[in-house]
């Protein structure tokens, strides 16, 4: 019970966080698929809707147009907070920190496992929100209100939005927990000689991200309590002059404004949240598998520091057609832009290191440049939409959905899936088959291009999100046939993720046992034996140094040196 | 059946791949392979990938640019719009740029320098040169951006001439109105507590109040009655529910009372002038008609949610946010018409659309627009003023499924609010 259930040790709670992001990812994965058969045949009927919702929400197979905001809107949610969040954070921070460090487990093993149940209970709780009467929370994932607000102006309003509502806040809570628990962690276990300017690129990404989660986090939860007491209370925070229903409301005074500012305030963090872990995983793979030192060491830690910084004053970018004083906005795509400059060091950062490297394809090296590809591309689109000029005629059509899903999801998901199939041997001490791995990044790669690419010319053409069809806007006929293709790839896509769910639950029973150092990396946690134990050394802990990037040094016989070796005499340790 | 056989596809589907790679590990295992040690062939079989994926890629790219250029928005039909696509297609050069430049040398890179147990990877942790350069080009070009989108954006969103015609678009779900000033050219001060099936936008005059006064009235005496008529024999639930209707109502006539007096002392201090005055020759119609090369400063409100009203052949854009206005200003220079030989479609209509999810019917919240000569608007807007406001109920009844609860509701209120109104006709007026 212990070992399983209640456990203190990181590395447990790492592949509980893991298993249950997975979980989740397949709920937010299959919910993808019926929505995107709608968009591609709208107000046809398919078996396998009617399957899943039942004669209720897709009567004959055709889905409903509330269920269909519904699952955009718990898709988005589960991906965002529960599988690139919890799942994604949950994971590596919990795997890594300790390990990495050269730590023997996290700073508090209870704050850790209550952080862990906490995100385990909200996840229960976003499940069971999809059974209730009048279905889950349905305005969006944003969930701006009045229109979350008010039972009245539609039916996932009701008893879905108040459990979407309590989910969060119990999730805000684990992540609050684990965030404090990270941050204390790699400030004060770090082992002797493990310097902050020696600390693997992953953990930098983990600190910063935990930094910015206690700071914005805070933040949405008291959005969600404001938006409670609006739903229960009779509070006019978000609410004013409202006439729905047949009938005026009470409620004058509020902005429905103010609660986009809050959220926002998290939700912009929130999307580096999401993807500096999947970049520090990325920096830590590429090296190791390039047999190079990461390009810039400093300079990469410089851009996490700047992202980190920059995001909390941009969140105005989503909110320039809200009626905002136009000066305002000017001063969001000012902030905004900038964070260009650091992305684009780091993209150059990653080319350099790949530059006459010595490149191992394994299945994590092939997600992580999948990664750099996926960056670019998503990062660029991002200049477009910073600029509130440009926004007017792109804001919430089908390009910022593009835009997002490249940038943030694919980008983070990737990051994640080459953390597994690089950690893998860490986790259960037991290798993933190498070839379904293959197998696996190559559709989904292609996939995901042939997903988000048309998608963003769909949006050019001026298609809305969140419509539950394009087929009442002639203008938008021409680009009917996009919509089918990317459904097509959306499925081939999602079917592909059953190859490495296979992969990894049949590898955690039979895959070949791994070898300390299957990848001979040179950082901490694989100094640590295969079998895993409490306290993570059998001995004492190591002692560090040197940098963790010493891959190919001239002068050395192996193209690798862990940071627990010793410097030699006259050897310098310079790597800027 | 089809949920039987669905599942017996997957299962056997899951099977066969189960099987398939039970037999690779069993063969892998025989020959002593191991998971981490990539073979040259594999490295090789993914160095081709590679450079094979980015042709692939680019084509792609190529093919939806050239396949789809002519089904994306036509010439922009305002006149910041031809602005702001300039914009665009400037960004997107830099873009293209950038992205091909960036994505050649990476897939170049990650094709070229495969795995050589012989070879050593180059030793290079950093070049303060290089990254200095790359950090300062990418710096000046994103100065140069944001400069020349903050001018569009200026030139865009600053103050609309003094005397600029106004329309404005009123939001509700799931469907749009306009309103038009009259010939005093200025719209009224509104309430929305004065809305009602003869007031869709609570537009404020005293005839306006004293009608929703009376209805509020009658409502609040009929349930009153009806309290104490049959208050026993209610189940308590219902007593509550009406009782609580009866308190809100209540105060909502003392809110309007409150606005009344207010509006007198308005009047009486700015007379003509005060924007109670405005509001009695205002035009309301579910049309939306602009004349074009004029500017127009559109005043965009909600009655329930936040909605956006997006017209993209204008690029014009700005969300309808309850409990406040807010404002566009722009000029069409293109009219239905020439739009109509432009795109070789007859058919065509510019269109506003809602762009912000608002519930069931976002989707289909609609109104075409009219962009025509100066004459042939004057023309319809005399028609227009003619006419009476064409009422809600008709647009409302189809507002697809929305709660059980809500739909009762609304259909109550709409029969009670009318038999009030019909029992107001009939008394003498105040």
């Amino acid at each position: 019970m212990t070992k399983y259930v209640f456990s203190q040790d990181h590395k447990m709670i790492s592949k509980q966080y893991l298993i249950t992001a997975i979980i989740m990812a397949w709920v937010a994965v299959i919910m993808s698929l019926m929505f995107r058969l709608q968009l591609a045949w709208p107000g046809e009927g398919f078996a396998i809707t009617n399957f899943f919702l039942g004669d209720k929400w897709a009567p004959g197979g055709v889905l409903d147009p509330n269920m269909y905001l519904a699952l955009v809107t718990i898709h988005g949610t589960i991906m965002v907070f529960f599988v690139l969040t919890g799942g994604l954070s949950g994971t590596f921070s919990n795997l890594l920190i300790p390990f990495q460090l050269g730590a023997r487990d996290m700073a508090s093993g209870f704050l850790n496992m209550l952080s862990y149940w906490f995100f385990f209970l909200s996840s229960i709780i976003m499940v069971a929100s999809l059974f209730v009467e009048g279905g889950p929370a349905s305005g969006g994932w944003t969930i701006y209100p009045p229109l979350s607000a008010l039972p009245q102006a539609m039916p996932g309003s009701g008893a879905g939005m108040t459990l979407w509502l309590v989910s969060m806040a119990i999730f805000i809570a684990s992540a609050l927990l684990g965030g404090l628990n990270y941050v204390v962690t790699i400030l004060n276990l770090r082992t002797k000689g493990m310097k902050m300017t020696r600390m693997p690129l992953t953990i930098w990404a983990f600190f910063i991200t935990a930094v910015l989660g206690i700071l914005s986090f805070p933040v949405l939860l008291s959005a969600a309590l404001l938006l409670l007491l609006d739903r229960s209370m009779g509070t006019s925070f978000y609410l004013s002059e409202i006439h729905i229903g047949g009938e005026a409301l009470d409620n004058v005074g509020g902005s429905p404004i103010l609660f986009q500012h809050l959220f926002w305030f998290l939700g912009h963090p929130e999307v580096y949240i999401v993807l500096l872990p999947a970049l520090g995983i990325t920096s830590e793979v590429i090296a190791t598998n390039a047999r190079k030192p990461i390009f810039g060491y400093r300079a990469m830690i410089g851009s996490i520091l700047a992202i980190g910084f920059l995001s909390f004053i941009v969140w105005g970018h989503h909110m320039y057609l809200t009626g905002m004083n136009p000066f305002l906005g000017s001063v969001f795509v000012f902030t905004t832009l900038l964070i260009a400059i650091p992305s684009a060091v780091k993209v150059f950062n990653y080319l350099t290191t790949l530059w006459r490297g010595n490149i191992i394809f394994t299945p994590a090296m092939l997600f992580s440049i999948g990664l750099v590809a996926t960056f670019i591309a998503g990062g660029l689109t991002g200049i477009i939409l910073a600029d509130s000029a440009l926004d007017i005629n792109v804001h919430d059509t089908y390009f910022v959905v593009a835009h997002f899903h490249v940038v943030m999801g694919m980008s983070a998901i990737f990051g994640m899936f080459a953390g597994v199939y690089h950690w893998f041997p860490r986790l259960y001490g037991r290798m993933m088959n190498t070839k379904l791995g293959y197998a696996h990044f190559w559709i989904t790669f292609i996939c995901a291009f042939g997903v988000f690419l048309p998608m963003h010319f769909v949006g050019m053409a001026g298609a809305p999100r969140r419509y539950y069809s394009n087929s009442e806007f002639p203008y938008l006929d021409g680009v009917a046939d996009l919509n089918v293709l990317i459904t097509l790839f959306a499925i081939v896509g999602g079917i592909a993720q059953v190859i490495f769910t296979y992969n990894f639950f049949y590898s955690i029973y039979r895959g070949q046992k791994s070898v300390q150092n299957p990848w001979r990396a040179n950082t901490l946690e694989w100094t640590a034996p295969v079998e895993h134990m409490h306290g993570n050394w059998p001995g004492a802990i190591p002692t560090v140094h040197r940098w963790p990037y010493d891959y190919s040094k001239p002068g050395k016989a192996e193209d690798f040196v862990p940071q627990n070796v010793p410097l030699e005499p006259g050897e310098e340790e310079d790597h800027g | 059946m089809t949920k039987l056989l669905i599942i017996v596809v997957l299962v056997l589907g899951v099977l066969a791949v189960v099987r398939l790679s039970r037999v690779y590990e069993l063969t892998a295992t025989l020959r002593g392979k191991r998971e981490e040690h990539i073979t040259d062939r594999d490295n090789r079989m993914n160095a081709r990938f590679m450079w094979l994926f980015c042709v692939l890629y680019f084509g792609f790219f190529l093919w939806l640019l050239f396949r789809y250029s002519d089904r994306m928005l036509p010439v922009a039909a305002s006149e910041h719009g031809v602005w702001t696509d300039q914009l665009m297609d400037v960004n997107w050069m830099i873009i293209f740029f950038v992205f091909f430049l960036t994505n050649i040398l990476l897939f170049y890179f990650a094709g070229r320098y495969v795995y050589d147990k012989d070879r050593k990877a180059h030793f290079l942790a950093h070049n303060n040169k290089l990254e200095l350069i790359w950090t300062v080009i990418p710096a000046i070009v994103l100065i140069g951006i944001i400069i020349y989108g903050l001018t569009i954006w200026n030139r865009i969103t600053a103050r609309s001439a003094e005397g600029t015609a106004q329309v404005e678009l009123y939001a509700k779900q799931f469907d749009w109105t306009a309103r038009y000033p009259g010939k005093d050219g200025l719209l009224g001060a509104t309430d929305y507590r004065l809305i009602n099936d003869n007031n869709p936008l609570g537009i404020v005059t005293r005839e306006a109040i004293g009608t929703r006064l009376a209805e509020l009235a009658i409502g609040v005496n009929a349930a009153v009655e009806k309290l104490q008529a049959e208050g026993k024999f209610l189940p308590p639930s219902t007593v509550a529910e009406i009782t609580e209707q009866v308190e809100r109502h209540k105060r909502m006539m003392r809110k309007i009372t409150n606005l009344k007096v207010m509006m007198e002392q308005d009047i009486a201090e700015k007379g003509a002038a005060s924007s109670y005055n405005h509001g009695a020759d205002d035009v309301v119609i579910k049309e939306f008609h602009l004349p074009v090369r004029r500017d127009v400063e559109l005043v965009i409100r909600s009655r329930d949610v936040i909605h956006s009203a997006y017209i993209p052949h204008l690029r014009a854009q700005m969300n309808a946010v309850p409990g406040m206005a807010t404002r566009f200003h722009m000029k069409p220079t293109i009219t239905t018409d020439s739009m109509r030989v432009v795109t070789e479609n007859e058919v065509f209509d510019f269109v506003l659309l809602c762009n912000k999810i608002c519930g069931a019917s976002h989707y289909n919240m609609q109104m075409p627009l009219v962009v025509e000569s100066q004459t042939a608007y004057d023309a319809w807007y005399a028609e227009a003023m003619k006419k009476p406001f064409q009422g809600a109920p008709a647009a409302e009844a189809p507002a697809a499924p929305a709660t059980p609860v809500a739909a009762d509701s609304t259909a109550a209120d709409t029969a009670k609010v009318a038999a009030l109104t019909a029992a107001v006709q009939a008394q003498p007026t105040h």
